[in-house]
């Protein structure tokens, strides 16, 4: 299992609590919700933050984050490193990264399976890309050179997909498996992004997941959907994070944990965000089905 | 990209291939990409071309609320709109986005008649900087008073990392405060020149109106020069420049963090 990777490195001279992350929910942590979470005696088991929202130098993103820190375990959740970019990765960039893990002790860190800069052009976006021998291998790379900056290994997050690239000559969870295997890293599960690309594609998400490398999994996202038509006019959903999990969602989660056992499992909520409470609920969600899970023998979590 | 090995770069070009059409309407989708069994990719490629503008249209209104209000959602969403593409991030830190806005804004033809808007953006700007800035105490009241009169002429002092100056020929503090606190434009006497003092002595951003000279007085100080060369300058600026005024405001407000004397 990654065990190892759930945990920061065992440095001496730590600023916050070391704080234990198994088998809990924890949600989004948004700044307009800090006064209601710091009032409340059990909010959530842990927040996760997008990394880039705290790299300036100081003021209240830093503020509140570190009150979170104290209690809470933080997940640093990177979404513009580019990894999955074919141009090389920004070293500032990369050393920003660094001096956050550094100053958070973050109990998780994750990147996407994406690519968001071209050039020196940043599209905010968490755009696709081919999955081919050579792309497998730039990516690689730069698993490698993002681990190696901060000097532990990162969880690396499955995308959702509107099309796909004609070059491509690999399934995603090959093109997953075989970066696990070079470069060490765990695996971010976004179920949510499993279930919109599935429909987006016509695959099963059901086939997906049965050839996901799940034993790799440190961690699994679930959010909410938006749905257009395509071209065609068929359903085609937007991972757009601003609405509850879907019923499909939680389905596929449940079945996702019954083969894991419990992994810490964070809802992500980044638009239309609601008040923190229902947030909460969503978390309190997950962490019913994470406990039904737990109460089982440990052999019966079947190995993916 | 002159680091890929050449035989390598022909298979990695999808980055290349994929990104003009983000920002270009008028382009056609790559033909790189597909939908699944053969189904078209125009609304597929569309759903990247949206979260590309509407997350940085949406970056800027997050940034530039006053400005927003001032000319309502709809005429900011298509000005912000013709920015991103002209001028789309070149960090990944939407947080320092928006940097050409105020400029771009002056020369926004469908603006002209609000020729305040820009300095608004820009005090929206700095309060953004201030925002994010270095944390550092403020200069305490007592180091100033510490300061022996004979040496005071001499004293330099080191800029807090959140201050800001926006000088303005019009009202753009008065418009800028009126707007972020929901309340309609202020009345006509309001007319400008104001000059803008922003700072974060320490978690919240204050903005502030200066008095006549205050700005020459700031910035010089800001800049390194000794007090007694910068309240010369203000003075010049502004036969009104109220140095004691001046001194206290500056303290209230947390411009500095340090004062410093030639003997040390």
């Amino acid at each position: 299992m990654t065990g190892e990777m759930r945990h920061g490195p065992s440095a001496g001279s730590s600023r916050f609590p070391r704080l234990d992350i198994g088998g809990r929910a924890g949600a989004s942590f948004k700044p307009q919700h800090i006064e209601t979470i710091l009032d409340d005696p059990a909010p959530v088991g842990f927040f996760e933050v997008h990394a880039e929202n705290y790299m300036g130098a100081g003021g209240p993103p830093h503020a509140a984050l570190a009150a979170i820190r104290e209690r809470w375990p933080v997940s640093l959740h990177g979404v513009c490193m580019s990894i999955g970019g074919p141009q090389p990765l920004d070293r500032d960039h990369l050393n920003r990264f660094k001096a956050l893990v550094e100053r958070y002790e973050p109990t998780l860190v994750s990147e996407h399976l994406a690519w968001s800069t071209h050039e020196t052009t940043y599209y905010n976006d968490l755009l696709p890309l081919p999955y081919t021998p050579a792309t497998l291998a730039r990516v690689a790379g730069h698993i490698e050179q993002m681990q190696e900056a901060i000097g532990r290994p990162i969880l690396l997050e499955n995308p959702s997909t509107y099309l796909l690239f004609r070059e491509s000559t690999l399934s995603e969870t090959d093109f997953l498996r075989a970066l696990v295997r070079r470069t060490g890293c765990g695996l971010l599960l976004d179920v949510n992004n499993v279930f919109v690309s599935a429909t987006n594609h016509g695959f099963s998400a059901l086939e997906y997941l049965a050839d996901f490398p799940l034993e790799h999994v440190g961690e699994i996202h679930l959010a909410g959907h938006a749905e257009q038509q395509d071209d065609e006019g068929a359903p085609l959903l937007i991972d757009s994070h601003d609405g509850p999990v879907a019923d499909a969602v939680w389905k596929l989660y449940e079945i996702v944990i019954a083969r894991t056992g419990p992994v810490p499992t964070l809802i992500e909520w980044d638009s239309a965000i609601p008040e923190w409470p229902v947030l909460k609920a969503e978390a309190a969600a997950a962490q019913a089905i994470l406990d039904r899970h737990a109460a089982l023998p440990e052999g019966q979590a079947a190995h993916g | 990209m002159a680091e890929l090995v050449p035989s390598i770069a022909g298979r990695l070009a999808y980055a290349a291939a994929f990104t003009p059409g983000l920002l270009d309407p008028q382009r056609a989708e790559p033909t790189l990409v597909s939908g699944p069994n053969g189904k078209a990719v125009k609304k597929r490629y569309a759903v990247y071309r949206n979260n590309v503008t509407v997350s940085l249209v949406n970056a800027l209104a997050e940034t530039f609320p006053a400005t927003r209000r001032i000319v309502g959602e709809d005429f900011f969403r298509a000005m912000a709109l013709v920015h991103v593409r002209q001028s789309p991030p070149t960090s990944p830190l939407l947080f320092e986005y928006g940097r050409g806005f105020a400029e771009f804004i002056e020369g926004f033809a469908p603006a002209r008649a609000l020729p305040h808007l820009a300095d608004v953006a820009r005090i929206e700007r700095a309060w953004l900087d201030a925002y994010h800035a270095a944390d550092a105490a403020p200069l305490a009241p007592q180091a100033l008073a510490a300061v022996p009169p004979e040496a005071l002429g001499a004293a330099v002092f080191t800029a807090h990392p959140a201050a800001r100056i926006v000088r303005s020929r019009f009202a753009a503090v008065s418009i800028f405060s009126a707007s972020r606190q929901g309340r309609p434009e202020p009345p006509r006497e309001a007319q400008g020149p104001e000059d803008a003092l922003i700072t974060r002595p320490h978690l919240e951003v204050f903005v502030r109106r200066l008095p006549p000279g205050g700005a020459t007085f700031l910035q010089d100080l800001m800049a390194g020069r000794p007090l007694g060369e910068a309240a010369q300058a203000a003075l010049d600026a502004a036969e009104a420049f109220d140095l004691a005024g001046n001194l206290a405001g500056m303290l209230e407000a947390g411009v500095f963090t340090a004062v410093n004397t030639s003997e040390e």
